[in-house]
């Protein structure tokens, strides 16, 4: 779709497709905010960390240790230790894996999901939207937590099933979401241009409809990551997400906080990181946004 | 002047008197809501300690475990053993006014055994009938021997509630309960709080020192213990294990410790399903001796519960009198562990701990799974909701599982229905007939001495196959207003409001 | 308008059969028998089987939901397997806390968090920008329960300035409500006002930049007319959909925050009754609280006609 720039195409008649793709000039855009910049890269970091966890030198994140049990920082221990003497920095980095995933996954999930689903809804209108509107009306007047909840002790306790989980009851709001924007912008003067044109509708949809639709979806988005890792943590503190040992932010912050006096750093590191990851991915989310807005310049 | 002095002086005293004769209320926090409030029907612990205000029972318990009278003031067994008759205390009154004599009490044994969904049937399963011999005598007539009746009858079994007010309520009757203890109900809403009020025709008035008593249930421990901190609470208990440390050293709150009569112990399925015989630890006694002798429980209570457990091996605690001396505790020694699995034909066995989603469960299968590797064992934890496993449980669809139990007051609640065969909490599936008989013979001698003998024979039976690996016995802990006196230490883990006392 | 309106109500009754369906199935997938796990700690086999028959385990599932539909009908939610107490009156007992905790949430997240997102917009890069990102972002991204804690170490025991937990009725004692519900409404109206905050600023953001925004500034209007008349309410339409979506989420009960401050509201009754098995009072819970948001949601389609007249079409 993109082509790029040379001199022969810019000489030729100036059509839309020899211009430099949307997507490209949106990356361009996207690259000259430094925000944004600054979000991707601790997005990257992050990504990495999970990754790179085995080859880091770190401290074996399971390994218990009776004798320093809720140690404080220390040389030895860069974050402490918590409540069965286990290193938090090792267990804040191999946790990496299991939030970021939580997040991004299960989003991915719902949007996946929500956003084809609200997209027919709103554009099709008539029976369609009925019958999806009511549906998604009625997984939504569930409680969230309670669809997860049963849902992932049916799949059954693990990582995926949660994120599974978390992700289809995340789906609804997506649809709402796509289908409220849908229909505000479809009656909106450009559409009206584009359908006089002659535009068949599948393409007014994709082309037209659907980017105008974004910003408010990235930013619910960009949310849900974060309501995604704090759902993680919540379904494995009820036994139904990461299985123990394995280390995740969410549930590391559900131990800690019955030793919010004795043992501060068992909370401070992984709320702090969940915090981090979680603006980062706000600041690109703007960032990104903002660059495929056409009207940003 | 003078007039000014007298009057102020005057004012002083109906003011003192006021202030000592304005409602006092004693604030309770508990880790848990009651399930329904009604003995018969009620079937959790927590709902146990609202009992102990609420209803009086025929029997109590007092710190060292003895039998001591309640509402009954007497008690004789035939020489058979095959009858009890019971001494019914005289004036005594449930809170709507009816009287508690003899036929109260047949009428509620019978309830308890008769009334759809109860609970209490098992418990009084040999009571075959009750006959009311005058207006303050009542006898149960046994089908056979049954020494821990009167235990029994310390618990819920034991509770007399109102036979008018029962009968008039048929089902609802746990929704607004009429019984003869301390205080009345006055109203409950549900996981907010349960309200009750002096009842003024209590036999033992003179005890009761408090007006009112509301019970508010707050699952998480930190929370419990900010409310008494702040002064919203006078009593919590369970308090987490952590929180003792700073809690003792504050003067402004007092801690009391009780071994429990319960036990955290490891269920192993050795029998209860075919998946049994596909794991070692199922199939292989030298597996499961392999496997207690790589653990070091001082360690696990100290890690696990900061040193508020007393080790164990069995199922009652070292220092109960029942305790069967001849079988000790092992110490933890890796060389032989290692050996027995070698004899076994297994270096390496693997299999899966199931274990409840408690962080004090979760702490201690991570600790367990630790100690065990230096002996070759891998652990694997299967974090399962309580639904969800007792399903697993009674399938034998397990490996093993990490079950904590209550306790009861005689060691036949802690033995029969784990170790008998075919029993609803034989989990492990274990079945000897000579257990078996051994345990129903202790459940028909009376002797102390004698049931001691039959304990030791039947430990040294059942801790040689391991099909529950005791690791601990908890402690009760509990934290209250400095300002409160007359805290009894009893090792069932429920508080008596009769004798409590706040200073001004 | 009015054809709009009759049929959005006559799509009520099949959406709250979907949901009752759905909840319903749902709960027959957890693993599990609710009659053991009713039965206590004994697990007496008498009682199993004494509640089986009592919650028809033993009937296939359309005949179990028949029940309880019939029951429904004739007004009777049934009651708590676990309690005995009546499920209508848990409701009643519970939807004024509910209620108070939803409305007290959502004002505070409104009152943050519109405005901050009005002000992130129009100070777009400034300082205010940022500040009020990073507050709404850490709002966020604290778990109610961790915030909630923190709350109350520092509120109820350092300071006592506020009570630890519980609830007082406001017909007993108003100050002594507010007081109670003065941390719980602030933790979960910062999550929400966070949503709201960062929706209202893109909102913004994309309207601030179209056309008729430009005109009305040609036009010579004051910012402030501009900002607040022309732009904001152009900006609504997602706004609303989560704000409904939100106030819709808040009356189902806030699970964690109430655990944590001891609110007798739904959403501890129904998690417990999840775990517990006791179905009759999730389905029960489950179908009021969905009637509520169903109804919500009706207000906001309304919303949405009268702040953009083009979709009266």
């Amino acid at each position: 779709m993109s082509t790029a720039l040379s001199p022969s195409a810019l000489a030729s008649a100036p059509t839309p497709a020899a211009r430099p793709g949307p997507w490209l000039a949106a990356w361009r855009r996207l690259r000259r905010r430094r925000a944004a910049m600054w979000g991707l890269g601790v997005v990257l970091m992050f990504t990495l960390m999970a990754l790179l966890a085995p080859w880091l030198g770190l401290q074996d994140p399971i390994a218990t240790s009776w004798g320093s049990i809720r140690k404080a920082p220390s040389a030895a221990h860069w974050f402490g230790t918590d409540e069965i003497g286990r290193d938090v920095f090792a267990r804040v980095v191999w946790g990496t894996q299991a939030s970021l995933l939580a997040g991004v996954v299960s989003v991915s999930i719902s949007l996946l999901i929500g956003v084809p689903l609200g997209l027919l809804a709103g554009f099709v209108g008539g029976w369609v939207d009925m019958v999806i509107a009511r549906i998604t009306d009625a997984f939504l007047a569930c409680p969230f937590l309670i669809l997860a909840i049963a849902l992932a002790a049916f799949l059954g306790p693990s990582l995926s099933n949660a994120m599974m989980a978390i992700g289809i009851s995340a789906a609804p709001i997506f649809v709402r979401l796509t289908r409220g924007q849908v229909m505000q912008v479809k009656v909106e003067d450009y559409i009206e241009a584009a359908r006089a044109v002659g535009n068949p509708p599948w393409r007014i949809a994709l082309r037209h409809v659907l980017p105008n639709t974004l910003p408010p979806i990235l930013v619910q988005a960009t949310l849900a990551i974060a309501s995604a890792v704090i759902a993680e943590a919540s379904l494995s503190f009820l036994g139904l997400g990461q299985q123990p040992p394995a280390p995740s932010w969410g549930s590391m912050l559900n131990t800690a906080k019955n030793y919010v006096e004795q043992a501060p750093w068992m909370a401070i590191w992984p709320g702090a990181s969940i915090f981090l990851l979680v603006l980062s991915f706000n600041i690109l989310g703007d960032g990104l946004r903002d660059a495929l807005d056409p009207r940003q310049r | 002047m003078k007039k000014t002095v007298s009057l102020a002086l005057l004012g002083t005293c109906l003011a003192l008197s006021a202030a000592s004769a304005s409602a006092q209320t004693l604030r309770i926090g508990l880790a848990e809501d009651p399930d329904v409030l009604d003995p018969t029907l009620a079937r959790s612990f927590v709902g146990r300690i609202v009992f102990s205000s609420l209803c009086d029972k025929l029997f109590d318990v007092d710190e060292k475990l003895n039998i001591v009278p309640q509402l009954a003031t007497g008690h004789e067994w035939s020489a058979d053993n095959k009858s009890l008759t019971l001494k019914i205390r005289t004036g005594v009154t449930f809170h709507d006014g009816e009287k508690l004599d003899a036929a109260a009490v047949k009428f509620n044994i019978d309830r308890h055994k008769n009334l759809p969904g109860s609970s209490r049937r098992g418990e009084l399963a040999p009571v075959s009938s009750v006959d009311v011999v005058d207006a303050q005598t009542v006898r149960l007539n046994l089908s056979s021997p049954f020494s821990p009746l009167l235990a029994q009858l310390t618990d819920r079994a034991g509770m007399m509630v109102s036979p008018k007010a029962a009968q008039a309520a048929g089902d609802k009757f746990g929704t607004a309960p009429v019984c003869s203890g301390p205080f009345k109900f006055v109203e409950r809403v549900a996981q907010d709080r349960i309200v009750l009020e002096k009842y003024a025709g209590y036999w033992n008035k003179a005890a009761v020192h408090f007006d009112k008593v509301t019970y508010t249930p707050i699952p998480d421990a930190t929370v419990r213990l900010a409310n008494l901190k702040s002064g919203q609470l006078d009593f919590i208990e369970r308090v987490a294990t952590n929180d003792m440390e700073k809690l003792q050293a504050d003067k402004k709150f007092k801690t009391t410790r009780i071994t429990e009569i319960g036990y955290q112990g490891i269920t192993i399925n050795i029998g209860k399903s075919d998946r049994a015989k596909n794991n070692p630890l199922g199939r292989d006694a030298r597996v499961r001796e392999a496997f207690e002798l790589s653990l070091d429980r001082q360690g696990l209570a100290q890690v696990v519960m900061d040193n508020e457990a007393t080790v164990g091996n069995q199922w009652v605690a070292p220092t109960n009198p029942y305790y069967a001396k001849n079988m000790p505790m092992p110490k933890r020694d890796i060389e032989k562990a290692r050996a027995l699995l070698k004899q076994a034909g297994v270096t390496n066995p693997s299999f899966t701990l199931m274990t409840p989603t408690t962080s004090d469960a979760q702490r201690m299968a991570l600790v367990i799974q630790a100690m065990t590797r230096d002996a070759g064992f891998d652990v694997k934890i299967q974090s399962t909701e309580f639904a969800t496993s007792l399903n697993l449980a009674d399938k034998g669809d397990f490996d093993a599982y990490a079950l904590a139990w209550s306790g009861r007051p005689d060691p036949d609640g802690n033995l029969y229905s784990f170790h008998a065969c075919k029993q609803p909490l034989n989990y492990a599936g274990y079945c000897s007939a000579e257990t078996d008989a051994l345990i129903n013979q202790s459940r028909t001698v009376r002797d102390p001495a004698q049931r001691k003998k039959l304990f030791e024979q039947i430990a040294a039976q059942v801790l040689k196959e391991r099909p529950v690996i005791y690791l601990y016995h908890r402690n009760w802990l509990w934290a209250y207003n400095g300002k409160l006196s007359g805290v009894r230490q009893i090792p069932d883990g429920l508080l008596r409001v009769t004798g409590l006392k706040m200073a001004p | 308008m009015f054809a709009f309106l009759l049929r959005r109500l006559a799509s009520l009754l099949p959406t709250l059969i979907l949901v009752s369906m759905l909840i319903f199935g749902l709960q027959q997938l957890l693993p599990g028998d609710p009659a053991k796990i009713l039965a206590g700690e004994d697990q007496d086999p008498q009682v199993i089987a004494y509640l089986q028959a009592k919650l028809h385990l033993d009937e296939p599932l359309p005949v179990r939901y028949g029940y309880w539909v019939w029951g429904v009908l004739q007004g009777d939610l049934g009651e708590s397997v676990r309690t005995q107490l009546p499920v209508l009156d848990l409701i009643l007992q519970k939807l004024p806390v509910t209620l108070e905790l939803a409305v007290l949430a959502f004002l505070v997240a409104v009152l943050i968090g519109i405005p901050a997102g009005v002000v992130s917009a129009v100070a777009r890069g400034s300082a205010w920008d940022h500040g009020a990102n990073l507050f709404a972002l850490w709002g966020l991204s604290t778990p109610n329960f961790w915030l909630g804690i923190l709350l109350i170490m520092l509120f109820s025991v350092q300071l006592g300035w506020l009570p630890a937990s519980g609830y007082v009725s406001p017909f007993e004692d108003l100050a002594g409500n507010l007081a109670a519900m003065a941390m719980p409404a602030f933790v979960l109206g910062n999550a929400i006002a966070a949503v709201l905050m960062r929706h209202t600023r893109s909102a913004m953001l994309q309207v601030m930049s179209s056309d008729y925004v430009r005109t009305a500034r040609a036009k010579g209007l004051s910012e402030r007319a501009v900002v607040i008349k022309h732009a904001l309410r152009n900006a609504l339409t997602p706004i609303i959909t989560l704000g409904a979506l939100e106030l819709g989420t808040l009356l189902s009960g806030a699970v964690l925050t109430e655990q944590v401050f001891t609110i007798p509201g739904f959403g501890k009754l129904i998690v417990d009754a999840v775990f517990n098995r006791d179905y009759a009072v999730v389905q029960g819970v489950v179908l009021f609280t969905a009637t509520t948001y169903i109804l919500l949601n009706l207000l906001a389609d309304l919303a949405y006609f009268w702040v953009n007249p083009r979709l009266r079409r």
